[in-house]
């Protein structure tokens, strides 16, 4: 059984930090094929659209009837372990830092072997897991044998730990911590364990109903952050970004114009220099820090989260500026994982639809409550999940987009 | 030749006349004028560099700025204001220079501004004032020293709670009471505007800028070290940037007091 | 109704050609395979413009393959092959040669099979070893060959009940068989307590399982026997030979071999039982193939090796003599030559030309290859029997 995980000591600074290398990371095309689901939480393999074939590894063709007709398709997972190892010595740093290693054969359904990761609380051979695919340290996506059912302390498995970017024994940045979605992300964070959560407060003289109660939790360190200030980002990060484990940007400006119905720029202007040029400046302050302790030890540095919005992948006109400047945001969030990725760093977007809160205040239901969006970023945190579709309205809109976005674009002109 | 520009210049070189600052330091900490969030925002002060002696300039150091025509300590023009708007001359870059230099007085409510922050200079007020430091001279500028600008903290500075922002100010019936009795160029406040924070809730909204930029006069407001200023006697330059049709500038208040003043 | 298969005539293979190995070569293939050929011509006294075919194996001759290597050698052929086979490129090299030599596509085919070994070689090997071991086996854990041996031993131990003890009982031989091979790169004696003391490298894979990756080159020549004949060669004649490739798919481990499939044929075409072959060379890397390929030739049922090993003494003059030269696991594993070092042993046992322990009564002997961990399982398997003059 998994020892719950104990509070990690303070750093020896006389130490060298230990730093990133990325497990193995190379990947055939056919294979990224794995990453879409993996990236949201799901098993998919490939399944033969003519003979209903499974195939694993992932291939051009079917390895039945060589259709090249192969959809990835949801997994149950289910399956048996058959065969496993400690690996003690591996070929990669990544592995021969944290020997021993284990990893097994598993027959799932639809008779395919898969080799994957192998939790510790698995029994030995021949025992039933569930295999879920995870992303490693590498942002590729893996193949992990979990047990059959929940064990006790599941999550502090040291494969769990490489996997998943819990905020457990976690040090934390939220941006904004006065709106109500703030609000929220700091009680469900102080709620999984972490400390301290830093929360920025943008104009200070700003009181926003509920941040008092904010201010009075001990875990909480209030920070006068504004992502529009470059010497402000500059000089915050100068004190806590060698500690910041996990920066959650939720900064956000939002206003509910397209182009016609607002004269002039400065609202769209005041959404890209928050949105967007906001995660520029805290990338640039705060990335280099995080970047280098992408290793260090039990509270590495692991996961910078970017509050963006369904309206990122397709615009909503009536909202035209501010998904505008999400997209804007989503495209620069997609650079961050790219220099982010060799160093083991998690960039986690997050893609609601509407939020229930004042901005949104004439959109119908359904919307997502602050504390059901704050929810689903601290479950993506632990899931170790890097693309966060939350709520009803942003999976139907990732539906229609991954169908056809053209006839998302006159669906949501034509709401 | 003047004999009395000579007499300045001796004077300001031998120490007997001081240049008081009465400007904040345009920084991105200091707090911009906060509108309901559906009206248009003036930019606060902020600054990027261009190059820093490095690899984008390695001789240089320079900055880009951006800020608003009413950020920091400013100068607001008629134009600003609905009621001037059709004025002449009503904008910084058509404004006579000869307005931007002149006589100060400086009316002292820094106590009954500590006891209140909601403090409305009254008629009343000032003449007492006047009883004590004689009449305002005509084109004189009006400032209304409250020491609000020793409130370093910007949240204390800002004083916002759920009814809106309290700072003092003049009311309504001084403001037209200066234009018109006093014929003043314009008045200024070491608060984030000329009017008080609870000025929405005045008749007319707003009066300091309803009736000085009504009447084509000024305004300059986030002054600071008005208390360094004799109540009279001090001549202050205050010129605003000019602007193509600007409403109002961030600028330089200076004021000269005799050595010793105070 | 499959047709019968042609034998193999008069079709004999000589000159067995080890290059000494080394743990780390500074020099490309090119001069191990380079050496091995020159060696080849010299040892045979047939002239290099004299050698038509060529057939060979590498890991480490990227970016060249066979024809860069010709021009590299300076070698003429009219019939050239590259077998990227791994530890079944001596088998299959001998299955291409030999209908070669016998169409008369060729007259004299050299087969040669060589690496070089730098400090990275195994690890850039083994991480681009091939597309699903890219994208499916090498990131979890990046363990290797260890790791997918220990797989297949992990199973077959759990499913069979073989002991520690069993395999290392094969090791002991093997070392022991080693001691008298002049360029094993393993010189000291090892005890059964030692290899069970020895430290797990992938559980359930010991250190003593492991073969120690190396340089070196191996080769031998194929032709008519009246050739050889006529060059006054020691030579062993080819009996039979089977291949065959990613048998068995459906099953969820590797617990036996392609062999199965094709082992009638081979002693059918041989003309010979199990019982009539006097030694085995078997694919050593790792102990618990040599189990699947005594139960898969025939030697004894499925899942009984553990006890077969029990029963046998395992050196070279024992009761059932295999890996007489020490097999890889004892004398090192030069890359694609380690498919070959079988094959050129049972050369030297049939003509009398041991560097080391000789087999009594040497007449028969069954060499087998196995080779490419493309994933999940070795895919490629072959074998042999080769008989004395």
């Amino acid at each position: 059984m998994t020892a719950p995980l104990k509070k990690p000591k303070r750093k020896n600074p006389i130490l060298r930090t230990r730093l990133p290398v990325p497990p193995p990371s190379a990947r055939s095309r056919v294979a990224l094929g794995m990453l879409w689901g993996a990236a949201q939480g799901r098993l998919e393999l490939q399944v033969c659209r003519d003979c209903a074939t499974v195939q694993y590894p992932p291939r051009e063709v079917c390895r039945r009837c060589l259709s090249d007709r192969l959809d990835w398709k949801p997994q149950s997972g289910e399956g048996e372990l058959v065969a496993e190892t400690l690996i003690r010595h591996s070929l990669e740093l990544y592995f021969r830092e944290r020997a021993p290693w284990r990893a097994g054969l598993v027959r799932l359904p639809g008779d395919v072997t898969v080799v994957a990761h192998v939790h510790a609380d698995v029994p030995r051979p021949a025992a039933r897991v569930r295999v879920r695919a995870h992303l490693d340290r590498a942002g590729q996506a893996v193949l992990v044998a979990l047990p059959e059912k929940d064990t006790p302390n599941m999550a502090d498995d040291r494969i769990m730990r490489e996997m998943t970017c819990d905020p457990k024994f976690r040090k934390v940045l939220v941006t904004d911590g006065k709106t109500a979605v703030g609000q929220a992300l700091v009680k469900a964070l102080v709620a999984a364990g972490a400390e301290p959560v830093w929360v920025g407060n943008a104009e200070p003289w700003k009181n926003f109903p509920g941040f008092e109660e904010i201010t009075k939790i001990p875990q909480v360190s209030l920070l006068s952050l504004d992502v529009t200030d470059q010497r402000s980002v500059r000089e915050i990060a100068g004190e806590i970004a060698g500690r910041v484990d996990i920066v959650i940007n939720n900064c956000e400006v939002h206003r509910t114009y397209g182009i016609s119905q607002r004269y002039g720029t400065d609202a769209a202007r005041a959404e890209m220099d928050v949105n967007y040029f906001g995660l520029l400046r805290l990338a640039q302050e705060f990335g280099p820090a995080l970047r280098a302790r992408g290793a260090d030890g039990t509270n590495s540095a692991v996961a910078w989260v970017n509050l963006l919005s369904i309206y990122a992948l397709s615009n909503y006109p009536p909202h035209g500026t501010f998904s505008a400047s999400k997209a804007a945001a989503h495209s620069l969030a997609q650079c961050l994982r790219a220099e982010m990725r060799p160093t083991g760093v998690r960039v986690v977007n997050v893609y609601p639809g509407p939020i229930d809160d004042e901005w949104n205040q004439l959109l119908l239901p359904p919307k997502i409550a602050p504390a059901a969006l704050a929810n689903a970023i601290v479950g993506a945190l632990k899931s170790g999940v890097e693309d966060v579709y939350p709520g009803d309205i942003a999976q139907d809109w990732l539906a229609r987009w991954r169908d056809n976005p053209k006839a998302l674009e006159v669906e949501a002109a034509n709401p | 030749m003047s004999a009395t520009l000579m007499q300045l210049a001796s004077e300001l070189a031998g120490g007997r006349i001081r240049v008081v600052d009465l400007t904040q330091t345009l920084s991105p900490d200091f707090p911009t004028i906060t509108l309901p969030p559906e009206m248009g925002q003036a930019w606060p002060f902020r600054i990027e560099e261009i190059s820093r002696y490095d690899d984008r300039g390695p001789a240089s150091y320079w900055n880009n700025v951006s800020f608003s025509e009413h950020t920091g300590t400013h100068f607001d023009a008629p134009i600003h204001w609905i009621s001037g708007r059709d004025l002449p001359n009503n904008a910084v870059d058509t404004i006579p220079p000869e307005h931007f230099v002149g006589p100060a007085a400086v009316i002292d409510c820094s106590a009954e501004s500590k006891a209140d922050p909601d403090f409305l200079l009254s008629v009343d007020f000032v003449k007492k004032w006047e009883a004590k430091h004689s009449k305002i001279a005509p084109r004189a500028w009006v400032l209304m020293r409250t020491d609000w600008s020793k409130h370093i903290d910007p949240v204390a500075y800002q004083n916002f709670d759920e009814t809106g922002q309290h700072t003092p100010g003049p009311d309504p019936e001084v403001v037209q009471f200066l234009v018109k009795e006093r014929d003043v160029i314009g008045f200024g406040t070491e608060t984030i505007g000329t009017d008080a924070g609870q000025a929405f809730h005045l008749n007319p909204p707003y009066p300091c800028h309803y009736y000085m930029h009504g009447a084509g006069r000024y305004g300059l407001q986030c002054l600071t070290n008005l208390d360094q200023l004799p109540a009279q006697g001090a001549v202050i330059f205050a010129a605003p940037l000019k602007i193509k049709r600007g409403s109002g500038s961030p600028l330089r208040v200076l004021a000269l007091v005799p050595a010793g003043a105070k | 109704m499959t047709r019968k298969r042609q034998g193999y005539d008069d079709i004999v293979v000589t000159a067995p050609v080890t290059i000494p190995y080394a743990r780390f070569s500074i020099r490309g293939a090119h001069w191990w395979i380079g050496r091995a050929l020159g060696t080849l011509v010299k040892d045979s006294g047939i002239a290099k413009d004299a050698i038509d075919g060529f057939c060979v194996s590498s890991f480490t001759l990227a970016p060249d393959t066979a024809i860069g290597l010709s021009e590299h050698l300076g070698l003429t052929t009219r019939w050239l092959d590259f077998v990227p086979l791994g530890g079944n490129c001596g088998v299959v090299g001998l299955r291409r040669a030999a209908r070669a030599v016998q169409s008369g596509d060729a007259n004299v085919v050299a087969c040669v099979a060589g690496d070089t070994n730098h400090v990275d070689s195994f690890r850039q090997g083994t991480a681009n070893f091939s597309r699903f071991a890219r994208d499916a086996a090498y990131p979890i854990g990046a363990g290797g060959p260890n790791a997918s041996f220990a797989y297949l031993t992990d199973y077959y131990m759990r499913v069979y009940g073989a002991e520690p003890a069993d395999f290392g009982k094969m090791c002991v031989a093997q070392r022991e068989n080693a001691l008298k091979t002049p360029h094993a790169l393993f010189k000291k004696p090892l005890t059964l307590e030692e290899y069970l003391a020895s430290r797990m490298i992938s559980d359930p894979i010991r250190l003593f399982d492991c073969v120690m990756p190396c340089a070196g080159a191996e080769g031998f020549l194929v032709m008519r026997r009246e050739v050889a004949e006529e060059h006054g060669l020691k030579y062993s004649r080819v009996l039979a030979t089977i291949e065959r490739h990613n048998a068995f798919k459906g099953d969820p481990v590797q617990f036996r071999g392609g062999w199965v499939l094709d082992r009638d044929e081979l002693y059918g075409q041989a003309g010979v039982t199990p019982a009539d072959i006097d030694f085995v060379q078997t694919y050593d890397d790792y102990p618990v193939i040599n189990m699947l390929q005594f139960e898969d030739l025939g030697f004894c049922a499925k899942g009984e090796a553990p006890a077969f090993v029990r029963a046998n003494t395992l050196t070279y003059n024992g009761s059932f003599p295999f890996n007489t030269s020490g097999g890889q696991l004892s004398v090192g594993q030069a890359g694609a030559a380690g498919g070959m070092l079988g094959l050129v042993e049972t050369i030297r046992q049939l003509t009398g030309q041991t560097l080391g322990g000789k087999v009594p009564n040497a007449r028969l002997g069954l060499v087998c290859g196995f080779g490419m961990i493309n994933y999940d399982r070795g895919l490629s398997t072959g074998a042999a029997i080769l008989a004395a003059a």
